[in-house]
């Protein structure tokens, strides 16, 4: 079985959400709709207070290069726009919206209706995914119509597709596959079309037999589709480790992976694609886990952006639990503790995921035993430890030149760490070190 | 309001620990204390249980008194080097008090003055253990002689090993090469048997506590350089077989190489540590002054894991 070569852990996989299927949120009062969902600049407002909108209208339009359109998830008033705290407690340019009614814009395609021909150029593909504002939702949150408008010079020779979902606890993936198998091979035919390669392969991790074997079928009725079973380790869904066990190749230092001729994107990403091109919908809805081991319900729920935190948990769970000790968005080697649980829901959102005390406790940090732990867990092959000493000490441009930069933050060096040392940690500060370092220096 | 934690990721921890890691070393200790038990009886028993509680006893004193640091001799590591320094020595009545000053120069200059576990350059219990051997050479090499099986009593007959009989000269008088894996010889209390040491290093091997690198590439480097000697004279040299089962090099091998905090990270430089180790080894047992040369051999590779912590990195991913 395909997997990357290096490093690597097996954290406990707690997916105790795959069996719930998925549930429509009810509409909230209110929705605040962030301009900055996505890598790259914020987009900007093009509606203004008391103006009436509709599910699915352009609320917030991408003038930069690196930006995306927003729209608006919900029907009703735009009661303000000004800034709106996200769940790091980082003031963002927002768009607050009184929800009446759901009266959604006359072009979008609401019918159950599976539409399977796309007859449009890969030029007016990409364009279509530019105005209907999609996203990687993988994470990163990257514009969808930069990543397939390939650049002069570089040729795409290989569409991966990334349903391994190896965070343990999210099962968003999951069920999207579960329950939208076509739709994904339609969206993933059409990436295939705007990117002009024979084939797209769909690495799934071998711990969902389920839907590996509902991939697997449902691709043979579709031209280029391969399904891909994949090794159960983490970081088996990292762009760069993805692209290894699938293809062999590395993605060089500082460079993209169409640098190697891939283009790779999350299995929610191909069916948002699906809607957007095949349905007219914008990105406005996304599948969002809600979970945790003490939390009495186990939830998948399609929730319209825009919808807070806390709202969420009122719906899903009533209250969160006396013993939480955190909540994070995303999953537990990756994911952000949130800190404002009042704040929206954006495009890139994969899950609530409660923890309690017990288990969101770091244990004290002791002495580094030097076990190189750390480095045999890191699938960058850096050196965790000697990073942690060298932003200790200051030694950044030391931690440069050992390639501090390469590191994913995938978190295997802490979770890894006999002694407890929040290597990540260290190693996110010396990042930002060094970028702010060669930023002066430039 | 009761407030949440925030952090930054990973928000889940393997539950990996130091304690546990020391501890499951302790566990692989056992079957060589047991065996020693079973060969040199009471003295062994006594000789252990002092080098371990005078190693906690120094260790809680110099955290409690001079570092002014809370105790850590709950991890266990304390108990490690004890039970290894005491695997070190000859076990005769006089090592049950000399040991005790072994502990003391392992904890107090092996392990505290660098700031303690984690920051030693060098293996504590195989600094106790050389401070010994040079101070008193008499008592550190003589060896009881294995007779009967737990014997009760602390006065022991002493006689060679097998190193002190090839080094006066003499192949034909050594024990056979499965007594010599079995352990019922002279020699420290935790290195006659090699079958108890692979009982405990499989063990660590499971566990995932060492590796392979370390005790492959010493014991190999040492198989085959003993092996080139033989060949080139039968009669003055000992045969590999031999060579790598008599002595501390399984135990040192196995145990004391393998100590992560004087090791080097990458394996690459763990493969270079060991070599460097089987090396040495062999040639101060040919050439140097004393029949065994593991102790000396370690303790010099210790000094050089810094370097090959410089030189030997991971191969990175993306270049």
């Amino acid at each position: 079985m395909k997997t990357f070569k290096m490093g690597g852990v097996h954290p406990e996989e707690n997916k105790i959400s795959n069996d719930a299927v998925i549930e429509q949120m009810p509409l909230p009062s209110q929705v605040v709709v962030l301009m900055n969902q996505h890598l790259g600049a914020p987009a900007t407002p093009v509606v203004a207070k008391g103006d009436k909108v509709k599910v699915g209208q352009l609320i917030g339009e991408a003038q930069a290069f690196m930006c995306a359109n927003v729209h608006s998830p919900v029907s009703g008033t735009v009661t303000k726009i000004d800034t709106c705290k996200d769940i790091a407690g980082i003031a963002k340019p927002a768009i607050y919206i009184n929800v009446e009614g759901d009266e959604w814009v006359d072009t979008i395609d609401r019918t159950p209706e599976i539409k399977r021909e796309c007859n449009l150029e890969p030029k007016e593909i990409v364009a279509k995914l530019k105005e209907m504002g999609i996203v990687g939702l993988g994470g990163a949150t990257f514009p969808a119509h930069i990543k397939y408008s390939v650049p002069e010079g570089k040729k795409a020779e290989y569409l991966i597709i990334n349903a391994v979902e190896c965070e343990p606890y999210l099962t968003s993936d999951y069920r999207v596959m579960m329950e939208h198998a076509e739709e994904i091979c339609i969206g993933v035919s059409i990436l295939r079309k705007a990117l002009g390669v024979p084939n797209a392969y769909i690495g799934i991790e071998n711990n969902k037999p389920v839907p590996i074997s509902v991939m697997t079928e449902m691709s043979k009725n579709f031209q280029g589709i391969v399904v891909e079973p994949l090794k159960v380790k983490y970081p088996q869904g990292a762009e760069k480790q993805l692209i290894n066990a699938i293809t062999g190749r590395k993605v060089p230092s500082g460079k993209l992976p169409i640098d190697v001729g891939c283009v790779v994107s999350n299995v929610g990403t191909a069916f948002s694609v699906y809607e957007a091109i095949q349905k007219n919908k914008p990105l406005i809805e996304n599948i969002l886990t809600v979970t945790g081991k003490k939390i009495p319900s186990q939830h998948n729920y399609q929730v319209r952006i825009g919808i807070t935190y806390n709202d969420i948990i009122k719906h899903a769970i009533g209250a969160l639990p006396e013993t939480t000790g955190k909540v994070i968005s995303g999953g537990p080697m990756m994911g952000k503790a949130i800190v404002n649980l009042d704040a929206p829901t954006t495009k890139g959102a994969s899950s609530v995921l409660v923890m309690d005390e017990a288990e969101a406790r770091r244990n004290p940090e002791t002495n580094c035993i030097r076990c190189g732990k750390c480095a045999n867990a890191c699938p960058m092959g850096l050196e965790p430890y000697l990073f942690s000493a060298l932003v200790k000490n200051g030694r950044i441009e030391e931690a440069q030149k050992h390639n501090i930069l390469d590191c994913i933050e995938c978190g295997c060096c802490f979770f890894s760490c006999p002694a407890n040392k929040p290597l990540t940690d260290e190693i996110r500060l010396g990042k930002n070190r060094v970028r702010a370092m060669m930023a002066a220096k430039r | 309001m009761k407030l949440l934690n925030i952090s930054g990721s990973p928000h889940v921890h393997s539950d990996e620990s130091t304690k546990k890691i020391m501890w499951r070393v302790n566990l692989a200790l056992i079957p060589m204390l047991l065996v020693a038990i079973a060969y040199f009886g009471l003295n062994a028993l006594l000789i252990s249980i002092v080098s371990v509680v005078w190693c906690l006893l120094f260790q809680w004193l110099i955290e409690k008194f001079i570092m002014k640091t809370p105790s850590t001799i709950s991890d266990g590591s304390a108990i490690v080097t004890g039970l290894l320094l005491a695997f070190n020595v000859p076990a005769t009545k006089e090592m049950i008090l000399l040991v005790g000053l072994g502990a003391l120069v392992a904890i107090g200059i092996g392990k505290m003055s660098f700031g303690g576990l984690g920051k030693n350059p060098f293996n504590p219990a195989l600094v106790g253990r050389v401070f010994l051997l040079i101070s008193f050479p008499v008592q550190m090499t003589t060896w009881p002689t294995a007779g009967k099986l737990f014997p009760m009593t602390l006065d022991t007959v002493s006689g060679p090993t097998p190193l002190m009989l090839l080094k006066e000269g003499g192949t034909e008088a050594l024990p056979q090469a499965w007594e010599l894996f079995l352990g019922h010889i002279g020699g420290s209390l935790g290195e006659v048997s090699a079958l108890a040491i692979l009982i405990g290093a499989i063990y660590l091997l499971c566990r995932k506590i060492i590796t392979w690198h370390i005790p492959v590439a010493f014991i190999g480097t040492a198989f085959v350089f003993s092996a080139i000697l033989w060949l080139v004279n039968p009669e003055l040299y000992v045969d590999p077989v031999t060579s790598i089962l008599t002595g501390g090099i399984m135990l040192g091998a196995c145990f004391m190489a393998t100590d992560m905090v004087t090791s080097p990270m990458s394996k690459v430089g763990q493969l270079i540590f060991g070599a460097g180790c089987g090396l040495l080894t062999i040639i101060i047992r040919t050439w140097g002054a004393y029949p065994e040369g593991v102790s000396f051999a370690i303790l010099i590779m210790n000094a050089v894991t810094p370097l090959l912590n410089r030189w030997c990195k991971p191969a990175r991913f993306a270049c």
